[in-house]
């Protein structure tokens, strides 16, 4: 599949005035889910989430520990979910998520061949913080593809700056202190943080974690440039394994912003 | 430079530690850092630790001659007796230290996981003492095989969660209390077990425990001589007692040897990866999951290891072996039958270990041997006695021991 700059992707995006609607789907989680990815960017996913099942996921609550622990068992690995990803051909970016040891594991250049043959933009390693990143920056660099730095509610000013000088594509803001989850409410941390980092950077801002509904899309989307829906979507395609009630949220999501 | 010095600003021990967890628990490391830095360099600090440790931990503990097992095995074996400080093992010293720098760093609530539910014990104990709140993330699997701990814990006014997720023991029970510390940070102390986690962990644990070194380092000297011991030997789990114990020993010239669990020996079988917050010597899958770690005792069913045991390995300073669920089994009644100890299942595997290499002549006759007895056997009568043929009459496993 062709390659996609992600930051210029987002960018043109936020030009165009709309909120950037991030699904995030776990991958193996379904025999067709592929299938689902390519639904979703018809539907107007602007980019998607692939995650990487890790057996020890410690920033995911119930939800996608369970869809990790499903993916696993279908045998899904790094290797045949990145190398499945190469079948597509879709003109938005894609994004894999996972946790530092499949990646020390398999190797950060071999990682990095395995997104590129996949087709993916960017990574997003939640336990590897941007003091430890050079062996997979540096492999990742060769392949043209950048890697995704996280913010949170607790990360000082200073280290604020210092994390979105580093990161490429867009800034990930956790919109809560806590695990990935359903929450009924909006964080006030979620929009108090995305303001923080708008002040101090020109990436695209996106907002994950606890964001569960429409209405707190666009609240938050008020301030931030745009939303990740994790748990909320994968929550429906556990409970729907078709995939077309989470679909269905996906479509409303997307109406909404 | 000391073999077991402070870690880099990285902290990291050569290649092994770091600080790998999700950006929101960076600020809370930072934090816990500065704060253990600040108290430890702080002598009303060490005096408060070293006087509660005293008067309500029971310490010093005394080292103990095993006259008649050193007889049979023609090397003298000597006990560090962690089994006799308060609550059973050497797990207070660390909880003791970190619940009262949580004090000082104003976090009146403990969270803590455990697995044979010593360290559950010992927390939920510090926090009795303290008046502080104690919630404690222990595996379904190990709630089962250690109903008296768990009874314990909620005897001393703890909250025991029971952990469902993945295979339900240790490794399960860090990932759920990392989580919870997350969203609790701002006034929840994670009172983590071992030297292991996330910087400053397995540096400010080993801190806390290397009481048991310095202690017998000096009685080693009033009691054997100036000689320091040929082996200095303590198991291995997430390797709190041994980094104590080898703390004392290893700028001496003594043997250091960590004895794991044969079904959890991360550093014989483990690969470098990240897992719970450190770069270490992990038990994993050819795709990077991790494993899950088999043994008699839930206290070392860890498929990592604290990255400064991966440190020392790397350099030849200590050594690393394992012993199997039956010559523990075989250990633990050895040392019941000829010494009057009953040690933790965690222990014997030090002792297995020192049984076997004495036969073999791994550790040459005559030799001096000191054994970290980190904690006492209570909690595991119930699960041996099964193992044996039950409480009842003298099942076919309680014969007089030959070996
Ligand atoms: C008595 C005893 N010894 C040893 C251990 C293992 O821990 P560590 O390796 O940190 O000393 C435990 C853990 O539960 C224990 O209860």
């Amino acid at each position: 599949m062709n390659f996609i700059d992600l930051e210029t992707h987002l960018k043109s995006i936020r030009k165009s005035g709309r909120p950037i609607l991030v699904p995030y789907i776990t991958g193996g989680i379904t025999n067709d889910w592929m299938h689902l990815v390519e639904e979703l960017a018809h539907l107007g996913a602007d980019a998607i989430e692939i995650g990487i099942p890790f057996s020890d996921p410690m920033i995911d609550g119930p939800v996608i520990q369970e869809a990790s622990n499903l993916a696993l068992q279908r045998g899904a690995t790094t290797e045949s979910i990145l190398l499945e990803l190469a079948q597509l051909n879709l003109e938005i970016p894609l994004v894999a998520m996972t946790y530092y040891n499949l990646v020390l594991r398999a190797d950060p250049t071999r990682f990095a061949n395995w997104c590129h043959e996949g087709g993916v933009s960017g990574t997003i390693i939640p336990d590897l913080p941007p003091e430890e990143m050079r062996p997979l920056e540096t492999a990742l660099d060769k392949e043209s593809i950048v890697n995704v730095l996280l913010i949170a509610p607790s990360t000082t000013d200073e280290r604020l700056k210092f994390i979105a000088g580093k990161s490429k594509g867009f800034l990930y803001t956790i919109g809560v202190m806590g695990t990935t989850g359903e929450r009924t409410d909006l964080a006030e941390s979620a929009t108090i943080l995305a303001k923080r980092a708008k002040q101090v950077t020109d990436l695209p801002v996106l907002v994950g974690i606890g964001i569960s509904n429409e209405i707190q899309a666009q609240e938050v989307t008020k301030v931030a440039d745009g939303v990740v829906i994790g748990s909320a979507f994968m929550r429906r395609i556990l409970e729907d394994q078709s995939g077309k009630s989470a679909l269905k949220f996906f479509s409303s999501l997307r109406s909404a912003l | 430079m000391p073999v077991m010095g402070e870690p880099d600003a990285f902290g990291k021990f050569g290649d092994f530690g770091g600080r790998f967890v999700p950006e929101s628990l960076i600020f809370a490391c930072q934090e816990l850092e500065d704060g253990f830095r600040k108290a430890w360099a702080d002598r009303a600090f060490h005096d408060e630790f070293e006087e509660i440790l005293s008067s309500f931990g029971g310490r010093p503990t005394p080292i103990t001659y095993c006259a008649r097992l050193s007889l049979k095995l023609g090397v003298n074996i000597y006990l560090k007796r962690e089994d006799l400080a308060h609550t059973g093992s050497h797990k207070i010293n660390n909880v003791i230290g970190q619940a009262l720098l949580a004090k000082r760093m104003g976090k009146h609530n403990l969270i803590a996981e455990t697995g044979a539910g010593q360290h559950g014990v010992a927390s939920a104990t510090a926090a009795a003492l303290m008046g502080m709140k104690c919630k404690v993330y222990m595996g379904a699997v190990d709630i089962g095989r250690q109903a008296l701990n768990v009874f314990r814990m909620r005897l001393l006014g703890a909250e025991v969660i029971s952990v469902e997720s993945g295979a339900k023991t240790l490794k399960d029970a860090v990932n759920d209390a990392m989580r919870a510390w997350v969203s609790e940070v701002e006034t929840t102390h994670y009172c983590l077990g071992s030297v292991m986690g996330p910087h400053p962990y397995p540096w400010m644990v080993r801190e806390f425990q290397s009481i048991i070194g310095k202690e017998a380092s000096l009685q080693w000297e009033k009691l054997v001589g100036k000689s320091s011991p040929d082996y200095v030997v303590a198991c291995v789990g997430g390797g709190s007692n041994a980094a104590g114990t080898f703390a004392g020993f290893a700028e001496a010239t003594s043997t250091l040897i960590g004895v794991e669990a044969a079904g959890g020996a991360a550093l014989s079988f483990g690969i470098k990866g990240v897992v719970h917050g450190m770069a270490s010597s992990i038990l994993q899958d050819e795709y990077g999951q991790i494993n899950e770690a088999h043994s008699i005792s839930a206290g070392l069913d860890y498929p990592g290891v604290g990255p400064e045991h991966a440190y020392l390995a790397q350099i030849n300073r200590a050594k690393y072996v394992s012993a199997n669920d039956s010559e523990v089994l075989m250990a633990f009644k050895i040392l019941s039958q000829l010494e009057g100890i009953i040690p933790a299942l965690e222990s014997a595997h030090g002792i297995a270990w020192v049984i076997n290499a004495a036969k073999t002549g791994e550790i040459e006759p005559g030799s001096n041997v000191l054994v970290t007895l980190s904690g006492r056997g209570d909690k595991d009568v119930a699960q041996v006695s099964e193992l044996l043929g039950g409480f009842s009459g003298a099942g076919p496993g309680l014969e007089e021991v030959d070996f």
